[in-house]
């Protein structure tokens, strides 16, 4: 089963995203899950034997070529992902200002 | 929440989500079998119709140009954001008077360090305008040579002072760089309403397949994409390095 490891991937990393005691880990572990995606996204637009979508005349290509859609997709995944994990990362440098702490147990909002 | 309840909800959700894409994947047709019909005839099309022999080039910016704009602008948003949240506080400055002390200067990179840096990072500016003007033949295009401009840069940073650079770095020419390529996206998707066809329509000529000038607005969003990649992806990092190497909390 080709997407186990998808499964597998981003439900670990979402617990970690869940029960993490660190800002910095917490995002490391979201920009992992959201890079699982990227692996699902190019296995679902893969073809056994099949060759990159880029259609050069020579030499003369064997066979048929991937999905070039999921490409297009992961490649945007990757680009919101990294500027996602840098707005993130923002936060995180200005909790750590104002809380002096980067658990998010310790911060007042999220504290009983 | 407490961290019980907090997993609790965690475990509903993610069953729930499970469950549903599950269903979703499970209807999927087997590992590497076939692609979809859609993404078949766009490998057959796409080379005719757009003049391009990279198709991932010709989806992003051309058959799903409009999914690019917003992707664009997220970025753009992302990068504004950020400089937002860096800004200094009011209750930080730029520099304390120790660190303009002379007996606590920085010592400088040796000698070996800076020439790596500056063979380095020509050769990644390189790069990146090779990538950005090769979107519409191989793999690449303006996200990736974005990125790869940008860590030219960063590559002059780990080269040199960072107190220098951020002395002389063109900070308004990097926010116009970023301003001007996502409002060029925009720009070139006017032209086709003003050719009187639909927003996005790629109405510049098409050109050779296999040159380097072919695709028509393919190549054009290629080249704004890039600067605003770039232009963002520089002001990114300066924003964090500010945050270590500029910004100081003044004393009370």
């Amino acid at each position: 089963m080709s997407v186990l490891a998808y499964g597998v991937v981003a439900w670990l990393f979402l617990y970690g995203v869940v029960t993490s005691r660190n800002l910095i880990h917490l995002v490391v572990c979201l920009s992992v899950a959201q890079s699982a995606t990227d692996v699902l996204l190019l296995e679902i637009g893969y073809r056994s034997g099949g060759h990159a979508p880029v259609f050069v005349s020579l030499p003369v290509h064997p066979g048929p070529a991937v999905d070039a859609l999921m490409q297009a997709l992961a490649l945007t995944d990757v680009v919101v992902g990294a500027t996602v994990t840098a707005l993130l990362l923002a936060l995180a440098v200005q909790v750590h200002k104002r809380a002096g702490t980067l658990d998010p147990n310790e911060l007042r909002a999220t504290r009983d | 929440m407490s961290r019980r309840a907090r997993l609790a909800f965690f475990a509903v959700a993610a069953a729930a989500l499970a469950v549903t894409l599950g269903v979703g994947l499970a209807g999927l047709p087997s590992f590497g079998s076939q692609i979809t019909a859609y993404a078949a005839m766009l490998n057959e099309l796409a080379p005719r119709q757009r003049h391009v022999t990279d198709v991932v080039s010709a989806i992003t910016f051309d058959y799903r140009g409009i999914d690019t704009l917003f992707e664009e602008f997220i970025l753009l948003a992302a990068v504004a954001g950020i400089s937002v949240l860096l800004r200094p506080l009011s209750d930080e400055v730029r520099e304390l008077a120790e660190d303009k002390a002379p007996d606590r200067a920085i010592p400088p990179p040796s000698p070996a360090v800076w020439l790596l840096a500056v063979l380095l990072s020509s050769l990644l500016a390189l790069t990146g305008l090779e990538t950005i003007t090769h979107g519409v033949l191989t793999p690449g295009g303006g996200f990736q040579a974005g990125v790869i401009l940008a860590s030219a840069l960063y590559v002059i940073y780990l080269g040199t002072n960072y107190r220098t650079v951020e002395r002389y770095q063109p900070d308004a020419l990097l926010e116009a760089s970023d301003g001007v390529g996502a409002f060029g996206y925009v720009f070139i998707g006017l032209l086709g309403l003003l050719a009187g066809e639909v927003f996005l329509s790629n109405v510049v000529g098409l050109g050779v397949t296999g040159n380097m000038i072919a695709g028509g607005t393919i190549a054009l969003l290629n080249l704004t994409v890039g600067l605003e990649v770039a232009g963002g992806f520089a002001i990114l990092a300066s924003e964090f390095l500010d945050q270590t190497a500029v910004i100081r909390t003044g004393r009370r």
